[in-house]
């Protein structure tokens, strides 16, 4: 990279547009950190594809919606997604005490018969319906840019996906403080946890409502495929290196700033999708995380074996 | 009231009866061994009780009601190897969880439960460890961890599924002096019990099981030749006959 290079990337975006760099780098932070603590909760359940499931499970939910009320706004598409979600969910747990498919193959099941309906019904009813598929699978942060601010009490505030992220990255914040021993128990031992009195079906369903609210909401911004990878790769790295919850969160929403400012700066680079580059830059982050801690403990070895 | 009663209790996996009509009731006080061969339904037993396996029929009750009536009344501990050790918390952590379950939705644990916490593991010898990650624990170490979550709980009545198992000879010291305290205070305690060797020395009284109940009630007059034949037939091995000879002698 020559110099020229290097200040068209990493200069001139915070010198002449610093507003719409600050706009997108954390719009990605906002979705990046609502997914992330999401994330860590999936990944302790061991129900990561959770998120996959639900991600595409949610497409009947929200076309659904749109043909009753012909609406495609945010609060419609809100409840047509936990409607899907609703309906997901009960599916898998019914699949799983009812027959001899184990949780894994239940979610698979699912979420491919409710993503192959959503597609049906698009095709069926393709006159009425206006969704771009390729905005839904890749979604486009930098729609944020020609989307005008709203207007409230004479000031001038962010775009209404960005103001909406807020609120849902809060809601998730909010959410995990308040319920932590819920889910904490819940996560390291279910069966004991319900032995002892914990509600774990209302921790359970509520982190699905909220997980559900957050995939839609992300969505419009980043894309289902990459909503996933926002929801596996934060958490995952944090889980690497830090050895208690408390820890975990606060490396997840380290490693969600990285990841979003790094992606923010590869997608001017490239001249790609944002969203892309975000996870292009969450596997390289990911991995250079894991050979730094190797290479740490391969230190350690070798002095205990020194002395 | 009998703190843990079962009648007729019957427990099948894919049609196949694992546990078949059992009645117990279990007196106030009573330090109660499980002891059966494996594969007898010992495990299943207790958690047909805290009703983390379906029950075909029967029915179970603690201090004469239903268990989500007296949740706070009972502490299970469940094997080590339930959970994954290789989870981001440390030993406070887990013995906190014990607490939990009293505090309800949205209160944080205070001051009097962080003191019960520290008790709870200066009790079970592990005091020192509380800011250790539980991945670095022994075998030993993790079932007193277990231990220690269930003291916090502060239970009437404790259910530990084989707490012996896989431990070092001093954590199994610790152990039996847990389960006598536990005992003077009042408390009921149900141990599943593997090592005939030791039923004698631990236990008050002893339920025998396999598959159906072969008998129940204090240890001298159930834990004898014809019961143990009955419960283990043709599979004793030299532990147990080691065992038999033990009860021979002590009925002549």
């Amino acid at each position: 990279m020559n110099s020229e290079v290097f200040i068209e990337v990493f200069r001139d975006p915070w010198l002449l547009e610093w507003r719409s760099s600050l706009l997108l780098v954390s719009m990605g932070w906002l979705v990046a950190i609502a997914c992330g603590w999401l994330g860590v909760m999936l990944l302790l359940r061991r129900i990561a594809m959770m998120g996959d499931t639900l991600s595409h499970s949610l497409l009947p939910g929200l076309v659904i919606a749109f043909l009753i009320t012909g609406s495609r706004a945010t609060w419609v598409m809100w409840i047509g997604a936990l409607v899907a979600a609703g309906v997901t969910i009960v599916l898998i747990e019914l699949i799983q005490r009812y027959s001899r498919i184990k949780a894994d193959a239940a979610m698979g099941v699912v979420f491919s018969f409710m993503f192959a309906l959503g597609v049906i019904l698009i095709t069926l009813f393709s006159r009425q319906i206006d969704l771009d598929a390729d905005c839904v699978l890749y979604g486009e942060l930098l729609y944020l840019m020609v989307e005008p601010g709203v207007h409230w009490m004479g000031v001038t505030l962010p775009p209404a996906a960005w103001l909406r992220m807020v609120v849902i990255a809060a809601l998730v914040i909010v959410f995990i403080l308040s319920l932590y021993k819920e889910l904490l128990a819940s996560a390291f031992d279910n069966d004991w946890a319900g032995s002892a009195g914990l509600p774990n079906r209302f921790t359970h369903h509520t982190l699905m409502a909220i997980l559900s609210l957050t995939i839609v909401s992300a969505f419009e911004a980043v894309g289902a495929i990459l909503v996933v990878a926002m929801l596996v790769f934060p958490g995952a790295t944090a889980l690497l290196h830090c050895r208690r919850l408390p820890l975990v969160l606060a490396a997840t929403s380290f490693h969600s700033l990285v990841i979003s400012l790094a992606g923010f700066h590869l997608s001017i680079w490239l001249n790609v999708s944002m969203a892309a580059a975000m996870a292009t830059v969450a596997m390289l982050w990911m991995i250079s995380i894991w050979s730094g801690q190797k290479i740490k403990s391969k230190k350690k070895d070798n002095l205990t074996c020194a002395t | 009231m009998s703190p843990l009663e079962f009648h007729d209790l019957t427990v099948s996996y894919r049609q196949k009866p694992v546990l078949y009509g059992i009645d117990a009731c279990f007196p106030t006080g009573a330090l109660v061994g499980i002891v059966g061969p494996n594969g007898a339904g010992k495990s299943t037993l207790l958690k047909a009780g805290m009703g983390l396996v379906p029950m075909s029929s029967g029915w179970v009750r603690f201090f004469g009601e239903p268990l989500a009536k007296v949740v706070r009344r009972v502490g299970y501990v469940p094997q080590r190897n339930a959970v994954d050790w290789d989870f981001p918390v440390n030993v406070r952590d887990v013995v906190m969880m014990g607490r939990y379950g009293r505090l309800g939705l949205f209160r944080r644990p205070g001051k009097l439960d962080r003191r019960i916490v520290e008790d709870s593991m200066e009790r079970m010898g592990i005091g020192n460890l509380g800011s250790r990650q539980i991945s670095e624990l022994s075998g030993g170490q993790q079932q007193r961890v277990f231990l220690a979550r269930g003291l916090a709980q502060q239970a009437d009545l404790y259910l530990l599924d084989e707490p012996f198992a896989g431990v070092d000879a001093a954590t199994e010291e610790a152990i039996v002096v847990l389960l006598r305290e536990l005992k003077q205070q009042g408390r009921t305690v149900v141990v599943v019990h593997h090592d005939l060797g030791t039923v004698e020395r631990y236990y008050d009284h002893v339920l025998l099981l396999n598959m159906r109940l072969i008998g129940f009630g204090p240890t001298q007059e159930v834990f004898n030749v014809e019961n143990l034949r009955q419960a283990y037939g043709g599979q004793l091995n030299v532990l147990s006959r080691l065992a038999l000879q033990r009860a021979r002698t002590t009925e002549g």
